[in-house]
């Protein structure tokens, strides 16, 4: 099976004319014949009956662990930015709210939104009743996510995630020279991640063709409109406000109180006379609520960009690094089963890391397992990986993983390297091996 | 997935603190930060906490429970619909309320017994703990004691079948009406008979009370003849029946010969849907998720013709009690195959499996 691999990477590496692009890369499937990819369906159908049978009371104590752990965390932020005037303050509120905000997004939003609950048939953490704190509405986000993104991975022309329509990341991808572009678009992507998405998530191409009816995207425009509006007044005026009014509330104590202290008799009242008491308790009460209302609104907007550049960064290293596979829509015609549990497995990419970093992750670190069971309670991913691992080896096929910055750094150089025209295909790793 | 408890009786003061507070935590709600200091504080869905738990027989238990809310109460002789997680799923289940509303500590109570087979009984009569949440729905059924309560009373009962009518015979107590009460209780075995000592209790207190009980496994079954010796005067007495299908059949067919079948009220525990099959009209249901069309005949429920048709479609009891097949009416009307009523208002949400459509209606399923 290596050489199969080796021939096909060296071929690309000494192709110097522009060779029909579908060929470029050896598809992993060539080596697998029908059967075996009707047996390799069979095997992973095995691992997810298995765990889905097993799921219990363990697995509803984790959700809920997670969902109260972030809530104490929000309500801990929250807090701690009552005082964000104050440096330390702001340091701990920004860094707890900004966790708080991740674990939302990764762990328990994307992962209740998928389905990954709904066997607990509880209607407080079900898909259909789940809403998160970002742009996307669920609905939007539950179309283009979990039925286009899902269900089309790494087809190329299908999958609109596969560079979400404004990068080209994959070499196949027509060059033009909006792409040269990219390279700054990408930061500011990573900046306004949820805002990215939300965008996104009303398919732009769709709209042009005419494929969705103006009504449809009237009702998506206003729902992301409706969670704009949300959010801007939840971070940016509420909470501001209350940090604000109670900051005002304890410099208005702490200054009357000084003011009490002054010195009594003939001298203290000739000298109370010349201004009024009250006009530095005012002074400081409005000096310290405009401080803290834009120190607390900064706080926010830090949180969210925290969460956003670690969503683009965890989500960036799913399927763009160069271990992954891209499939040309010819490629998976009349797709077996088995067919597609190796486009999944192929056109995603696991990141190591340590427990914490997977909870943070959403366990998307183990993007193959996900992309395998969409809808598996995450936290079982790490337990079927050396199944996963165990059936790769004995069919001949990837298993890609990497460290975080390797697979960041490879995302990143593709998103230099394909803004302008041209590239090839990475080599790719071969068969996993153990 | 399944349904959330009932709205609970949140005081109005309560209501507009939070209404007034939830931009700080929108896509959730202030609730949802509040049950993390006590879930009964919810003012999304009741929910009761497991207050105590009493052994009655080998295999039953009384589960006492303490809604969050004050109870909007019930009337003696209905049921309850009551949400609990079992190896982390969550279910729904109807059981007779057994408590009567008059109780000074404001718990209602539930009499479940073991069901081996079973997924929620086996867990309350084994697992649950006090403490534990739960949720509450709504509360149902027109097996009641009218009020004020006739002055002469006939109970029949068998098996768990006595857990409607132990609410009743509460009330009565309470009220001091239990003036003329003939009951006639059935249990396979005598340690089996569920709440054996409060009748014999009620026995001695009260003179008016006359029970009698019959061991099946040794003296066999009561059977319609025996009413003439058991209780003579049975065809003047108010009777209120609850037990297996056979016997209530038999008692029905009885009280239809030699009886005033107006004097007879029963609680299935396997309601016959259907009853009333000549009724309606039927019509055309349009399932709004798949878009799938069925013709419903008179007399079929929504849920079957939309299987029939091929919609997949969620369902539970298929009784009408456990309200996990609801789906939101967006057009037209619906006969209730139990009580033959037409209604639906648009935006109502209605159980699929005892309503029929009356004309053309579409649903959100």
């Amino acid at each position: 099976m290596q050489s199969l691999y080796e021939k096909g990477s060296k071929r690309q590496m000494s192709t110097t004319a522009t060779p029909p692009i579908d060929t470029q890369v050896q598809s992993p499937l060539a080596h697998l014949s029908e059967a075996q990819l009707a047996e390799l369906a069979g095997e992973f159908d095995a691992i997810r009956d298995r765990v889905m049978n097993e799921l219990g009371d363990r697995d509803r104590r984790y959700i809920e662990s997670m969902i109260e752990m972030q809530r104490r965390l929000a309500v801990l932020g929250r807090i701690l930015l009552l005082a964000s005037r104050n440096r330390a303050g702001w340091w701990a509120g920004t860094s707890a709210l900004s966790a708080a905000k991740i674990l939302e997004n990764m762990e328990i939003g994307h992962n209740t939104m998928h389905g990954q609950w709904d066997w607990m048939n509880d209607p407080r953490i079900h898909s259909s009743t789940w809403d998160w704190d970002t742009a996307s509405t669920a609905e939007a986000w539950k179309h283009s996510h979990n039925f286009v993104h899902h269900t089309y991975t790494n087809i190329r022309g299908k999958d609109k995630d596969l560079g979400y329509e404004i990068m080209r990341i994959d070499p196949a991808q027509k060059w033009n020279p909006v792409y040269l572009a990219q390279p700054v678009y990408n930061l500011i992507l990573m900046a306004l991640f949820e805002w990215g998405v939300a965008l996104h998530d009303l398919d732009f191409e769709a709209i042009r063709k005419g494929r969705k009816p103006m009504h449809q995207v009237k009702r998506e425009l206003k729902g992301i409109a409706g969670k704009a509006k949300d959010q801007v007044v939840k971070d940016y005026i509420a909470w501001p406000l209350v940090s604000a009014l109670a900051a005002t509330a304890v410099d208005v104590v702490v200054e009357t109180r000084r003011q009490r202290k002054q010195p009594r008799g003939l001298l203290g009242r000739v000298k109370r006379r010349r201004q009024s008491r009250w006009a530095p308790v005012v002074e400081a009460a409005l000096n310290s609520g405009g401080k803290t209302f834009r120190a607390t609104a900064k706080a926010d907007a830090t949180a969210n960009i925290v969460r956003n550049v670690w969503a683009y960064a965890i989500i960036f290293c799913g399927h763009f690094p160069d271990q992954t596979y891209t499939f040309s829509q010819k490629e998976v015609e009349d797709e077996s089963r088995g067919g597609w549990y190796v486009r999944q497995l192929t056109g995603s990419a696991n990141i190591e890391g340590g427990p914490i970093f997977h909870i943070a992750s959403g366990n998307l670190g183990y993007q193959v397992e996900h992309h395998l069971f969409p809808d598996m309670p995450s936290s079982r991913y790490a337990e079927i990986a050396p199944q996963v691992k165990d059936i790769c080896e004995r069919y001949g096929l990837p298993y890609n993983s990497g460290p975080f910055s390797q697979q960041l750094g490879m995302v990143q150089r593709t998103i230099l390297r394909l803004a302008l025209p041209g590239g090839k295909p990475r080599p790719k790793p071969g068969p996993y091996r153990g | 997935m399944a349904e959330r408890g009932a709205v609970p009786n949140v005081p109005k003061a309560r209501q507009r603190a939070l209404h007034a507070v939830r931009s700080l935590f929108t896509p959730l709600l202030p609730d949802d930060y509040l049950e993390l200091i006590n879930p009964l504080w919810s003012t999304q869905e009741l929910r009761g906490r497991i207050e105590r738990i009493e052994q009655e027989t080998p295999d039953a238990v009384t589960v006492l429970i303490r809604p969050g809310y004050e109870w909007g109460g019930h009337r003696p002789g209905q049921y309850l619909r009551i949400g609990v997680v079992v190896d982390g799923v969550h279910h729904w289940r109807a059981y007779s309320l057994t408590t009567d509303p008059g109780r000074p500590d404001g718990l209602i109570g539930i009499t479940p017994k073991l069901v081996d087979a079973g997924k929620v009984s086996p867990f309350l009569v084994h697992k649950a703990r006090p403490g534990d949440i739960v949720r509450l729905g709504g509360v149902e059924g027109t097996f009641v004691l009218p009020d004020p309560a006739p002055p002469r009373l006939l109970f029949i009962s068998a098996g768990s079948g006595i857990t409607p009518i132990m609410s009743m015979l509460r009330s009565l107590d309470r009220d001091g009406a239990l003036e003329d009460v003939v009951h006639l209780h059935s249990s396979r075995t005598a340690d089996g008979v569920i709440f054996g000592e409060q009748l014999d209790e009620l026995d001695q207190r009260r003179p008016g009370y006359r029970p009698h009980i019959r061991i099946t496994g040794e003296a066999g079954r009561v059977t319609p003849p025996d009413l003439d010796h058991l209780c003579p005067d049975w065809r003047e007495r108010q009777a209120f029946v609850s037990g297996p299908g056979e016997m209530l059949d038999a008692l029905v067919g009885h009280w239809r010969t030699e009886g005033d079948l107006e004097l007879l009220a029963m609680e299935r525990f396997q309601p016959v849907i259907g009853g009333d099959a000549a009724a309606g009209e039927g019509g055309t249901v349009r399932f709004l998720s798949s878009e799938i069309e069925a013709e419903c005949g008179v007399g079929t429920p929504i849920l079957v013709a939309g299987e029939e048709a091929g919609a997949e479609l969620p369902f539970g009891c298929r009784m009408g009690i456990c309200h996990t097949c609801i789906g939101k009416l967006c057009k037209g009307e619906v006969r209730d195959l139990r009580t033959g009523e037409v209604h639906g208002q648009k935006g109502e949400m209605v159980r699929t499996c005892v309503n029929a459509p009356e004309g053309d209606v579409a649903i959100a399923l």
